[in-house]
């Protein structure tokens, strides 16, 4: 989408390199000969301060210096939704891109990507990541394809200061979806703000609906295969819809804007005009350099998890070879990844180093996010740059003490977007009509849905 | 003269008087072409065609294949024949879209369409400063589209301390939801649209009004017409004609709103702003693994069918008054 999904784990991603989103161009010098010279064009994220293109310039000499028979130019490229397919279908996209969790699974089975899988499987960690993660960019028989390069579990994101100003304590936020509501109608009470805001627009609205109903035990789609249906007119649904009327309607505590998008309420939060909001749990960078939030008004926790199968909705970016790539390309391609993107997560050097540029370009360095391997490899990553690490992990600490004891479950594995973007108007509905009957929504929303799994 | 006289004569009495006199057609030839400038005719036009080539007619022709396939752009196509009509025309979403475009289009024409005619008339009875003001209604048209909506979105704010909220509190009304509720949305919308593009159809009228013969308004005042008889019987007749340009250039205009939803409200709260323009850019655009362009397709040449129609239609009705 316009993908707050999307762009949650882009800004992960930004936390990990220094900004920028890498993916690998179409190559300038095709050659079959994996052992031969060979270019490759590697992207950079539009729009980067010349310090951040500096540093990712100088990863470019190091990786030439190391792999002499590769070459590496830059093209500027950003993932984007509406815009994808497009360039998937023009031949303008780089070798290796990046690409949201969602898109992976359909991409592979499409074989609209190149089947690196040999290459991966070549990989010293290839065994070692987060099997859950690792799904998204995996085929339907295990090999990888894509690689994850990052990911993040969705959080409840809270302004301190507003808390302390409603007379909360910001250490310890609400634990259960009863206290969220009381926050926030204190919060609205005493301060004047939203007290929790919601996503709506550009499937947004679906993406967070659909987080509140995995934390409430619901689940939007059910079966495997081509025995996929719909079941977004479940109990947890229709629970997290009515704890949203009750407070837009109710306490008043949901503020007065109802068509937020990730940009505009990350945008209204940092501002200080919201208490909570659900969102990817890897925000921070984007509040931080692109909103100037003060870190010190930052806080994160968990979801509030009710009901027998509830969980965390996860999700995260693949990194993703052309179709078009010759098989040397593909070899350098995922030399590219490996040095680019995972050697900062298993190297100590590597991750120091890129530690370095970020902290003296004043980029986030150390903000908590989901491991894409292990625990333990992560807590060994952040230990090497702990002396760089210059947020206030403190305000974090309700996220990374309970992160690793919730269950994280992926996207609804078909229709992803389309399913979000369905929901979207029910949420809206709900927020903006006090009379808006929440049974007959979901009804409606059930049948539209179904019937785009049908076309999927 | 005369010396042509008898044989004509003679021609024409050896033929029936009914039969008109037999038209011989002169046969061109690339010579006669060439001669009378037509290569030069050609390269002067050659340009134009290609643009209207490359960038119009074959992206016309493009799109009427394109209705008829199944196609995300990376896949190879697949013929569907009308199934994408079909599709567009099962979809529940399309009457809620056509039945907000024509709320837009009702609002615009009800707003929108005598404001600019006002606005010119006023401005064309102001002797002084008349240049100053001409720029002042101009002023939104030159402020990019995208900076303006921003701008009003602003404005536009529901909270208390928002712009129009505040000025509204002012006289004791208010807040108002503006955008952020489904009846208000779309007026919302209309308000800021009339704004921006007011400004140009003020420029037409103004130079529409020049054209009017000054004699006319002499012979109404010696009549004992006052400002509004001469309003109503002699500017608005001499304008008759721009008018019903402008009028069907309007709805068109209106029929095909995408900026406005787009932007300010990405077709909500619950579809209440949903444009077919919007519904076409959902089809084609909704998904990052390939939008169902087929679809797009389809309903835009739905729409451009229906707004040729109804041109055709109004200049026909309106051809008796116009002339």
């Amino acid at each position: 989408m316009k993908s707050a999904r999307s762009r949650a784990a882009f800004a992960l991603v930004g936390v990990l390199s220094a900004g920028t989103l890498a993916a690998c161009g179409s190559s300038s010098q095709a050659s079959d000969d994996p052992t031969g010279p060979v270019t490759i064009e590697v992207s950079i994220d539009a729009g980067l301060e010349q310090a951040a293109i500096d540093a990712f310039d100088e990863r470019i000499a190091q990786f030439e210096k190391a792999n002499p028979d590769i070459q590496v130019e830059t093209k500027e490229f950003t993932w984007s939704g509406t815009t994808f397919a497009a360039e998937l279908a023009g031949g303008t996209l780089p070798d290796v891109f990046p690409i949201p969790f969602t898109d992976g699974r359909a991409l592979i089975e499409a074989g609209q990507i190149a089947d690196i899988s040999d290459l991966v499987a070549e990989l010293p960690y290839a065994d070692d990541f987060n099997p859950t993660i690792a799904a998204a960019g995996q085929a339907a028989d295990g090999a990888m394809w894509a690689v994850p390069i990052a990911a993040y579990n969705q959080g409840l994101h809270y302004n301190r200061r507003l808390f302390e100003e409603a007379g909360l304590d910001p250490d310890n936020p609400p634990t259960t979806w009863d206290e969220v509501r009381e926050a926030a109608k204190a919060i609205a009470d005493e301060t004047g703000q939203a007290g929790y805001a919601h996503m709506t627009q550009g499937n947004t609205g679906g993406w967070i609906l659909t987080t509140e109903t995995y934390a409430l035990g619901g689940r939007m789609l059910e079966g495997e295969g081509d025995e996929v249906t719909a079941t977004v007119d479940n109990e947890a649904t229709t629970e997290a819809l009515e704890l949203l009327r009750e407070m837009r309607w109710e306490d008043n505590s949901m503020g007065s804007s109802f068509l937020y998008d990730w940009g505009t309420i990350n945008q209204d939060f940092a501002a200080g005009k919201i208490g909570m909001y659900v969102s990817g749990g890897a925000n921070y960078p984007n509040l931080f350099t692109q909103n100037q939030m003060n870190p010190d008004e930052y806080g994160v926790t968990v979801l509030p998890l009710e009901g027998d199968d509830a969980g965390t909705l996860g999700g995260g970016t693949l990194a993703a070879v052309s179709s078009a790539a010759s098989d040397a390309e593909q070899a350098a391609a995922v030399k590219w990844i490996d040095f680019y993107y995972i050697s900062k997560l298993t190297d100590q050097e590597a991750a120091v180093a890129e530690a370095e540029v970020a902290a003296e370009t004043d980029q986030p360095v150390g903000a908590p996010a989901l491991p894409i391997f292990d625990r333990e490899t992560y807590e060994e990553q952040q230990g090497w740059i702990k002396d760089l690490v210059n947020v206030p992990l403190e305000n974090f600490a309700p996220m990374t003490d309970q992160m690793f004891d919730q269950p994280v479950i992926p996207e609804p594995a078909v229709a992803t977007q389309d399913l979000y973007a369905a929901l979207d108007p029910v949420v809206q509905a709900v927020l903006t009509d006090e009379d808006a009957d929440i049974d007959a929504l979901l009804a409606d929303a059930q049948v539209q849905v179904q019937s785009l799994i049908d076309r999927a | 003269m005369t010396t042509l006289t008898g044989p004509v004569r003679a021609t024409t009495a050896a033929t029936p008087p009914s039969s008109p006199p037999p038209r011989r057609r002169a046969r061109r030839t690339p010579r006669d072409w060439l001669r009378d400038g037509g290569l030069s005719t050609l390269v002067i036009a050659l340009p134009m065609i290609l643009v209207f080539g490359v960038f119009s007619w074959f992206p016309i022709g493009r799109a009427l294949v394109m209705s008829l396939q199944q196609t995300n752009l990376v896949t190879a196509p697949e013929f569907v024949g009308l199934e994408n009509f079909v599709f567009v025309l099962s979809d529940p979403l399309l009457g809620k879209a056509v039945a907000n475009t024509l709320w837009f289009a009702l609002l615009a024409l009800v707003f929108g369409y005598p404001l600019p005619l006002a606005a010119a008339v006023l401005m064309s009875e102001v002797k002084r400063l008349r240049g100053l003001y001409s720029a002042l209604a101009y002023l939104p048209v030159v402020v990019p589209p995208v900076v303006a909506v921003l701008l009003w979105k602003f404005f536009y704010d529901a909270s208390p301390s928002g712009v129009f909220n505040t000025i509204a509190g002012w006289v004791g009304l208010g807040p108002f939801p503006w955008l952020q509720d489904a009846g208000s949305a779309m007026p919302s919308l209309v308000l800021e649209a009339t704004w921006a593009a007011a400004g140009g159809t003020v420029i037409i009228y103004l130079a529409a009004l020049v054209g009017v013969r000054t004699e006319l308004y002499e012979a109404a005042e010696v009549d004992g017409a006052g400002v509004w008889r001469k309003i109503w019987h002699v500017t608005l007749p001499q304008l008759r004609g721009v008018l019903f340009i402008t009028l069907i250039l309007q709805v068109i205009g209106t029929s095909q709103v995408f900026l406005e939803p787009f932007l300010f409200t990405g077709g909500g709260p619950n579809n209440a702003t949903l444009t077919v323009l919007m519904l076409i850019y959902d089809y084609a655009f909704g998904s990052s693994l390939g939008g169902n362009y087929g679809a797009a397709t389809a309903l835009s040449l739905m729409l451009a069918g229906v707004l040729a129609v109804l041109s055709a239609i109004y200049f026909r009705v309106t051809r008796p008054w116009s002339s």
